[in-house]
């Protein structure tokens, strides 16, 4: 079991390692001059000269890669934003609150509300119930972020008032202002998010109702609750548990957008700048960030097979 | 002795599977609603030019952030250019992305995952290369090309269809990988086929149920990520409309006209919702095991 443990999370290094030399090149794989690029369409020569030197553009593209690697790895230095020219990571330190904040109460109401959806659609099948809660996932495909955001503002804060219309407060400094201006954002990004879960849950546990235990149970005279929560819905955690993991991708889509839908300073707000200015290092940084969490998210999930499923040994 | 084996001539093969399509459709009305929906969609996107509307990108200040009225079925914008006449441009964008996304993404993906599929050394580094391309999130991997490369509608397709060649490459690689030991793949290795002609004949054919599916739910998420792209500014350039930058746009008005985002919206999520739609039903007449991918 720890010997899986400790293989499953070196395999990650590779893993980041290939990511890093991904973002590495993205600049250099671009067409044209990458200090071009960088400095856009109206820099002058010496602005060029300067960003240049500045990334040291000029090296060779394995020193460039060294350098760069080693800084990041032994340092914890990713380069300086080309922009403001403070440090990525301090940029990434200042905005990471709200995004995470964000990130974990969207993860939370949409496994709260998303799986016992699933459960009951799956339980009632062909039912009205099971065609509404499918509706809504397929709907929840298919609206946009955004639409569904500024709906809610227009709706949720313009016209009823019951909200602030857009920013963020810290939960540390002011908890009730963080549930106020917390709300409308989770709603828009956990939609998405929801609905694949939902799907998921369903179809994993139509399944698992169709095996013989689950007669068993039934013939037995267990309760019906305790058929679908115990028997079933425990076995079908794992494809569930998967695409929970899975899916922080989609999330991590909807967090750039939705923090400009609603002003929120976080990670996702420093995205959208620096790709307005093709800040390249902060762009660099940033994507690695969210591809570590995302790698991190989806070792945890591996790792937690065991929990519901004690068959897995590893 | 040679043994010969005549296939039907391509017209009967594809009048057979027209066929199947339309008894699919007749069993699965669902999947009808989206295929009609979608193609109402696309009659009224390319349609556009020729219905007499007001000229898309004509400005005419006076008439600034209108209602709804007659004269303009959903209003105007920031600028007095007709809304209606817009978001029917704009649907050809997105459609044209949707569908070149969905096209390129299964082509390149299935390319690779028939080569990856049936030799072991390019398995290996293929896969590891395609498990790194994955680990980054698809939005922020087609954001970052899309600024590096500049705005083009080339560009935006391109950069949205690198992030999801990854999970095309294993889907096909798993259906490679479960054929290969089949009988008749040993029987055709046996009897001294070659190999591009096994991956080609036998082997590729068993791929396409499971890619088209793939292919509908690419196209709907490109849909979309096209207009997040927009959104965050590295999308479409503004000369030419798109759903996406509609809305990108019109954003900060929406609260004196709601329609410059509600409209593009409401058209994006039914496109999306018909091919969702159209996905759910082929997937359930070619196969009701295969579950919806993530």
């Amino acid at each position: 079991m720890y010997a899986y443990v400790i293989r499953r999370s070196l395999a990650t290094i590779p893993i980041m390692g290939l990511v890093a030399v991904f973002v590495f090149l993205l600049l250099h794989l671009s067409p044209g001059d990458p200090a071009v690029i960088i400095a856009g369409d109206f820099a002058t020569a010496a602005q060029i000269e300067d960003i240049r030197r500045q990334l040291g553009l000029d090296d060779p593209l394995y020193v460039q890669f060294g350098t760069w690697l080693y800084n990041l790895l032994f340092q914890g230095d990713m380069g300086r934003s080309i922009y403001s020219g403070l440090p990525v990571t301090r940029l990434i330190g200042q905005r990471i609150e709200p995004t995470l904040m964000l990130t974990l109460v969207t993860m939370l109401i949409a496994v709260v509300f998303a799986i016992p959806l699933g459960v009951i659609a799956a339980w009632k099948v062909g039912t009205w119930i099971d065609r509404f809660v499918m509706t809504f996932a397929v709907l929840g495909f298919s609206v946009p972020v955004f639409v569904l955001g500024y709906v809610l503002i227009y709706g949720g804060s313009m016209t009823l008032g019951w909200f602030p219309v857009q920013g963020y407060r810290s939960i540390l400094v002011d908890p009730h202002g963080f549930l106020l201006h917390i709300t409308l954002p989770a709603i828009t990004l956990g939609v998405v998010y929801m609905a694949l879960i939902a799907r998921m849950t369903r179809a994993t546990m139509l399944e698992v109702l169709n095996e013989d235990y689950i007669r068993t149970a039934y013939a037995k005279g267990v309760a019906t609750r305790k058929v679908l929560l115990k028997h079933a819905l425990k076995n079908a955690m794992v494809p569930i548990v998967t695409t929970i993991g899975l899916g922080v991708a989609l999330l991590i889509g909807g967090v750039v957008v939705t923090e400009s839908v609603f002003a929120i300073p976080g990670l996702g707000r420093l995205t959208v700048d620096a790709v307005l200015r093709t800040d390249y290092p902060v762009i660099q940084g940033v994507i690695l960030v969210f591809s570590l969490a995302y790698v991190l998210l989806n070792l945890l999930v591996d790792l937690s097979y065991v929990l519901f499923d004690p068959r897995i040994r590893y | 002795m040679t043994l010969q084996v005549q296939d039907p001539p391509i017209s009967a093969r594809i009048r057979e599977n027209l066929g199947n399509l339309a008894e699919a459709l007749r069993r699965n009305p669902t999947m009808l609603f989206g295929l009609v929906v979608l193609s109402a969609m696309a009659i009224a996107a390319f349609g556009a030019p020729y219905l007499g509307l007001d000229d898309p990108m004509r400005q005419v200040p006076r008439e600034r952030l209108h209602g709804p009225s007659a004269d303009s079925l959903f209003g105007t914008d920031m600028f007095g250019r007709d809304l209606f006449s817009r978001v029917l441009h704009g649907g050809q964008i997105s459609l044209i992305v949707g569908l070149s996304v969905a096209f390129l993404a299964t082509t390149i993906g299935m390319v690779i995952g028939l080569i990856a599929g049936f030799n072991r050394h390019v398995d290996a580094v293929v896969m590891r290369f395609m498990d790194a391309l994955m680990s980054i999130p698809a939005i922020l991997l087609a954001i970052a090309l899309v600024a590096l490369w500049g705005s083009s509608v080339p560009n935006v397709i391109l950069a949205l269809t690198i992030p999801e060649v990854p999970r095309v490459v294993r889907l096909v690689r798993s259906v490679v990988l479960t054929l290969r030991d089949q009988l008749y793949v040993q029987a055709a290795i046996a009897s001294g086929t070659s190999t591009p002609r096994i991956l080609l004949r036998h082997i590729m054919p068993n791929t396409i149920p499971p890619i088209i599916v793939q292919a509908t739910y690419i196209c709907a998420q490109a849909v979309i990520f096209e207009a997040y792209l927009s959104f965050v500014g590295a999308g479409t350039p503004p000369e030419i409309p798109s759903w996406g930058n509609i809305m990108a746009e019109g954003r900060m008005y929406f609260y004196q006209n709601l329609g410059i985002i509600l409209f593009p919206g409401i058209f994006l999520a039914i496109t999306v919702f018909a091919i969702n739609t159209f996905g759910d039903g082929l997937r359930d007449s070619l196969d009701p095991r295969m579950q919806r991918r993530v």
